[in-house]
């Protein structure tokens, strides 16, 4: 099980925009990809391609959550969708 | 044969083309038991699933900017793994539409509970559902209709988010069978400048594609249009013209000036408003810098927001008001959700009282801003009732080196005790769409109370002249802010009742000014006798109507 923990960039929280552009990415890979508040046991973490968990989730700017995904390119995959939660993608425009 | 259906005209405007209905709502499905070929009715989900996603994810591409940021998100939802894998489980205890239906029940609920932003997308959430099971039943997706041609749209009312989707190109014109001057859909309408008729009974009976008039100013729709009709529309297209462009100042028949200001909420609106001619901004709203935050923002943030705002104005006024949480704007670091009765609780100034140093550190922004421009600035608190209120705001805006103090009169006892509260400050700004809500006690958003929630009710008018009245006495202004002054009649008996200034959407301004300069002061103190005698506001709008016969001639 490769394990990740990534910090909300966007300073609106992981809704909206974000939100939807990390589901979006986690459902191109083939992966069983999950995502839990830091400190949330693992069995309650949430699937990480559906926009509606991630809304849920309520992640803030600047809370830490963890990725966690199993099999071949996990590691991979959890580096790229790390860089895209820590990226503000408000600032962008 | 002709067909009329008489409503309450909220945009003005005639047009002739083929009506289109919006598609019935969907209705709840009727639960039945658990499919015998489970897996047959998992694939119709995934189809329904896939086939929504796509359809939603092609209207995100024909849209721009934060309406394509909806659609697509919402497009997600269509296909959000969650949402359909949970409801392909329920598959053993029902079927495909009712299990869609309940897990997105359970998820929309879910997203209102969490608040703000996230209770917005539960209505997203349902729409979504709508469409599915629309998909299910093989019947035609709820929302605005697709058309290749321009068409009357016809609605019982729209929802917020039918608007993202409506293309003011493809729909001319806009007739709802329930609604009032101040819902959503006139609201939207009138941003877009698409001609609109609300409370219009009956209309959802008339046939796809049969072809309508609709005049936006006297509000009526016609079927089967003939040679008046189209001679009606040929005249509305001559006058528009007149109609296009404001150049200041706006000046009644005997030279008496009456300032029309615009009502924005950011920068950008500034300039499109200062571009339209508006003589100065005579409502800021400041919420733009505070909504969906859950901190306040600093000052310098705050104070280079305002500065966008001045920079559009060179030696005009700009009224500011302060920060207007509560009720239907509701911010975390300032507002109770949990009050009882959000529009009578904690809300505009009264917030104050709660978060120490919010309004003080909001004028130290408007007052390094103005610091920074040509522009007067003056400030308002909404939600005055007393004059202590009054002096206390009058305190800490002077305390903040900003020289003119005023209040926003949406609380009756503000109409009833402007003489005391004009004591306290230099000007007052009538909440037309606030003050007729809590004389009336009607909900402005319910679409039922719409007769009520019209601020054309004469005891609202009445109240409007006791307060100009009194500021008349005490040599200050009072002005009007709200839905009211952007309608030319209404203008007019606003007038008449010693309103010194209006200020409205951009876009009402050459009409507004049209009007009143075919009047005299002592005209419009005529007209407004003529409303405020009458028993009703359609009985008021008749008489000054039939006072003034330039709104028929100008289509209005």
């Amino acid at each position: 099980m490769a394990e990740t923990i990534a910090t909300v960039g966007s300073t609106v929280g992981l809704h909206a925009r974000p939100a939807a552009l990390l589901a979006e990415a986690a459902a191109d890979y083939d992966l069983e990809i999950t995502i839990a508040l830091e400190g949330e046991p693992a069995e309650d973490a949430l699937d990480a391609a559906s926009v509606l968990s991630l809304m849920g989730l309520g992640a803030e700017y600047g809370q830490k959550v963890v990725l966690r995904a199993e099999g071949d390119g996990a590691d991979e995959a959890l580096a790229n969708l790390k860089q895209l939660i820590e990226t503000d993608h408000d600032a962008e425009g | 044969m002709s067909a009329e259906f008489p409503g309450i005209g909220v945009v003005p405007g005639r047009v002739i083309a083929p009506a289109l209905s919006m598609p019935e709502t969907v209705a709840a499905p009727v639960a039945k038991p658990a499919p015998a070929d489970t897996e047959a009715e998992a694939n119709r989900i995934r189809e329904a699933s896939a086939a929504v996603h796509a359809e939603l994810r092609e209207r995100a591409e024909t849209v721009n900017g934060d309406a394509r940021d909806v659609l697509r998100a919402t497009a997600l939802m269509a296909k959000d793994p969650t949402l359909v894998k949970t409801a392909i489980k329920r598959l053993s205890e029902t079927d495909a539409e009712t299990a869609i239906w309940t897990v997105a029940a359970e998820t929309a609920a879910q997203l209102e509970k969490l608040g703000g932003y996230m209770a917005e997308r539960a209505a997203d959430v349902l729409d979504v559902r709508a469409r599915l099971v629309a998909h299910l039943r093989g019947v035609q997706a709820p929302g605005i209709p697709h058309s290749q041609e321009p068409f009357v749209l016809i609605a019982a009312d729209l929802a917020p988010a039918d608007t993202a989707t409506l293309d003011p190109a493809l729909v001319l014109g806009l007739v709802c069978e329930e609604g009032g001057p101040q819902s959503h859909t006139a609201i939207l309408a009138r941003a877009l400048g698409i001609p609109a008729v609300v409370a219009a009974t009956g209309v959802r009976d008339i046939p796809d594609h049969t072809p309508v008039f609709v005049d936006g100013g006297s509000g009526i729709l016609r079927t089967e249009p003939g040679a008046t009709e189209t001679g009606l529309v040929e005249a509305w297209t001559e006058t528009a013209g007149r109609l296009q462009s404001f150049t200041g100042p706006c000046l009644l028949s005997d030279g008496t000036r009456i300032p029309l200001r615009a009502n924005v909420g950011d920068g950008a609106q500034a300039r499109a408003a200062a571009a339209a001619g508006a003589e100065g901004v005579g409502l800021l709203r400041t919420e733009f810098c505070f909504l969906d935050r859950d901190t306040e923002p600093s000052v310098e943030e705050q104070a280079e927001a305002y500065g966008q705002v001045f920079a559009a104005f060179d030696d005009h006024k700009v009224v500011v008001r302060t920060l207007d949480a509560g009720a239907d704007k509701p911010l975390p670091f300032l507002t109770d959700s949990d009050e009882p009765n959000p529009a009578l609780g904690v809300r505009g100034f009264r917030t104050s009282r709660r978060a120490q140093g919010v309004l003080e550190r909001q004028l130290e922004a408007i007052a390094l801003a103005a610091s920074k421009h040509a522009v007067t600035v003056h400030v308002m608190a909404p939600m005055i009732a007393t004059a202590d209120e009054a002096r206390q705001f009058s305190e800490l805006v002077h305390a903040a080196g900003l020289p003119t103090a005023g209040v926003m009169v949406e609380v009756p006892s503000a109409a009833l005790q402007a003489a005391t509260i004009l004591e306290e400050v230099e000007f007052a700004s009538i909440g037309t769409n606030d003050l007729t809500q809590y004389v009336m006690a009607s909900d402005r958003m319910l679409g039922g109370l719409a007769e009520l929630s019209d601020s054309w009710q004469p005891a609202v008018l009445q109240l409007i002249g006791m307060a100009a009245a009194q500021g008349a006495a005490a040599e200050k202004s009072v002005g009007v802010c709200g839905e009211a002054a952007a309608d030319p009649a209404l203008a007019v008996v606003l007038v008449g009742l010693g309103v010194t200034s209006l200020s409205m959407a951009p876009r009402a301004l050459p009409a507004v000014a049209e009007v009143l300069s075919g009047v005299s002061p002592n005209r419009a103190q005529q007209i407004a006798r003529s409303a405020l005698a009458a028993r009703s506001p359609s009985e008021a709008k008749a008489a000054v109507r039939a006072e003034l016969p330039i709104l028929d001639e100008l289509g209005l």
